[in-house]
């Protein structure tokens, strides 16, 4: 007559199953709200895993190397002159750096621009065009590519020389279409030979409309105080090298005069993305999972007091409050468990016709579709509790009363 | 096997009994609520050896049923003392006295309580489960059950396919299984037509005949004088009827 182990687990196991399958209608439906929160949460952790994985392979190689130096806003902003005259050939001393160069805008105190004059009553007269001076890498650094003539080297920024390279929209407003004719352009009375033209560029887009001259010439004819900003190109992978290098190199006295604007790290982006993606659908698979485990509580809840007699002819038979409230605690896990099981099959399911519509790869954490089947019957258990314990409080002569 | 049961008898002292009575009550009340408490019992002892039978009767409301839940373990006088094969029922555990019921009583009711999606023989081996039996040979003794109350030809017959008289004999089939030392029969024929009543109660002469010590609660004086021994309840009161 010992008491601890008068049921065994086999029995305890097919009495519980038998419980649910006297009614299995109502258990389909109940499991419905767990099977739809897990199968959205799988659902979401795998596509934003599969979708991550996308947006890495998309990565672009261009902005991955991207890493632009200006002064800080404790300098005193883009005014500030903190870089010095020599950035381009501190930076390129620097191991993962491709290509840099500076770059400023040119303040040229209102002076209008204006080509040649030449009798063309449709040629545009003076305009206002926005002067840039950069250094000569800067154009390596930038990616420019030269539609015709040349661009400017070190010897014309020593020198000083007044030659210009125009942005295709700036040459295209000035009506300068060739070089081999020697053009050249007015910038207020001062004349500027006109060496190359640009095709494109692929960093700093507002080089297309401007007219770019070498850095040296800015200094001397409009008082150009120190460049406004590094342009570098990195090796792959070398970003996050060059933006702790880059401060130190150009101001070593106090690095922090510089911020450092650098692509974000692919990891982050992705994390970023995820995030995005998930907070949304990670909402809607909690909320299911909160409705489904209500939904299952209820239910047993119901079938507790339906089943009163039941308890109490239990009861009679021998069973102890804790063989009730282990058999309505185990009916309420199995139905958690089925639930879990089916929503992370219809989550993966939902993975793969996603992946295979968009053709990606369909990626997923292992442990999800492990895990979910036991978070289903986690959440089975903790709604049967109450229940449980409600069926196992039942006094068995009031039980009994019920009938069955 | 000591075939005509003593009458009431008065309590032997101790140690005089050479085998114990499978039930003995000393003096047991029990009392409901607080203001004014309603007194269900009064001072009802009784004893019943091994292949005993006894009739309570009583009007309802009398305390006949809150006398037989006394005596299946599954309420708790208020006052008094009951040994149950000799061992005092009032100092066990909630869990001990459900494995004495699981162990030692068999339960049949006015309403049969057989679950209705189970069939016949799932229902009697139901007994079984809360007894720590291996399942090994559970369905033979559970056939074996139903062969004794002759209802082996509807072992596999959902309840609701059964009359009334058949469904009842599945719950003695239910309540014998175990070999229980006592069979407590609350209005076993109270839902039944006389010729069902008639089959159940000869069941129940043939069992009280094999030696199963049995307890009928019951208001049909018809069928409280298939017992050998007949008891009265009349508010909580409880006196017995001499027989010869």
């Amino acid at each position: 007559m010992s008491g601890s182990r008068r049921m065994l687990p086999r029995d305890l196991v097919s009495e519980a199953i038998g419980g649910l399958l006297a009614r299995p209608a109502r258990v389909a439906l109940t499991v419905l709200g767990t099977v739809i929160g897990v199968g959205a949460l799988v659902a979401t952790l795998g596509l934003s895993k599969t979708a991550g994985n996308q947006i890495v392979g998309r990565f672009d190689a261009l902005s991955a190397t991207d890493v632009v130096v200006s002064p800080s806003a404790r300098a005193g902003g883009a005014r500030a002159a903190v870089l010095p005259w020599d950035a381009e050939p501190r930076l390129r001393r620097l191991n993962g750096v491709a290509a840099a160069g500076t770059l400023s805008d040119v303040d040229v105190r209102g002076a209008l621009v204006r080509s040649v004059p030449i009798n063309d009553p449709l040629a545009a007269g003076a305009i206002q065009l926005p002067m840039k001076a950069a250094s000569p890498g800067l154009f390596r650094a930038v990616h420019a590519r030269l539609a015709t003539g040349r661009l400017f080297d070190a010897g014309h920024s020593r020198r000083a020389d007044r030659v210009i390279v125009l942005g295709p929209n700036a040459a295209r407003r000035l009506g300068i279409t060739r070089i081999d004719q020697q053009p050249a352009v007015f910038v207020g009375d001062r004349l500027y030979a006109v060496i190359g033209l640009l095709s494109g560029v692929r960093r700093h887009a507002s080089l297309l409309g401007a007219a770019i001259m070498p850095e040296g010439t800015a200094r001397r004819e409009f008082g150009l105080r120190a460049p406004a900003l590094a342009q570098v190109e990195t090796r792959i992978g070398a970003v996050e090298l060059i933006v702790r290098q880059a401060p130190v190199a150009l101001s070593p006295v106090d690095p922090g005069l510089l911020k450092v604007a650098s692509p974000p790290d692919p990891r982050q982006l992705r994390g970023e993305v995820k995030n995005d993606l998930n907070a949304l659908f990670l909402l809607l698979g909690g909320v299911s999972l909160l409705v489904g485990a209500i939904g299952i509580a209820n239910v047993t809840l119901v079938s507790v007091l339906e089943r009163v007699g039941e308890i109490g002819l239990r009861r009679a038979l021998g069973a102890g409050r804790r063989h009730i409230a282990a058999q309505f605690l185990l009916e309420s896990t199995a139905m958690g468990l089925a639930g879990g099981v089916m929503g992370a099959s219809l989550g993966t399911l939902v993975i793969v016709g996603v992946s295979a519509s968009k053709t990606w790869t369909p990626v997923l954490d292992p442990w999800v579709p492990l895990g979910a089947p036991a978070l289903g019957a986690l959440i089975g258990l903790i709604s049967g509790t109450y229940p449980s314990l409600r069926a196992a409080s039942l006094e068995p002569v009031e039980a009994l009363r019920a009938g069955t | 096997m000591d075939g005509a049961a003593p009458a009431l008898e008065v309590l032997p002292p101790r140690g005089t009994a050479a085998v114990a009575p499978v039930v003995e009550l000393r003096s047991i009340g029990r009392t409901f609520g607080a203001d004014p408490p309603v007194i269900a019992l009064r001072d009802v002892t009784l004893a019943l050896r091994h292949g005993a039978s006894l009739a309570i009767v009583g009007p309802s409301g009398s305390g006949k049923s809150t006398l037989l839940n006394i005596l299946g373990c599954l309420d708790r006088p208020s006052s008094g003392t009951y040994l149950f094969d000799g061992i005092d029922v009032g100092v066990l555990s909630d869990d001990q006295r459900a494995a004495l019921r699981a162990h030692g009583i068999g339960f049949v009711f006015q309403t049969f309580n057989l679950l209705a999606h189970r069939t016949a023989l799932e229902n009697v081996m139901l007994s079984e489960v809360y007894r720590g039996v291996r399942p090994d040979g559970r369905a033979e003794r559970a056939h074996e059950a139903l062969e004794r109350v002759g209802m082996g030809h509807r072992a596999n017959f959902l309840p609701t396919r059964l009359s009334g008289g058949e469904q009842q004999r599945v719950a003695i089939a239910r309540a014998l299984m175990g070999d229980p030392a006592l069979l407590l029969c609350d209005e076993p024929t109270g839902n039944l037509d006389s010729v069902n009543t008639e089959s159940v109660l000869s069941l129940f002469d043939d069992l009280g005949d094999a030696g199963l010590t049995l307890v009928i609660v019951t208001h049909e004086e018809a069928v409280a004088h298939r017992a050998r021994r007949r008891v009265h309840i009349i508010d909580g009161e409880m006196t017995e009827e001499q027989v010869e």
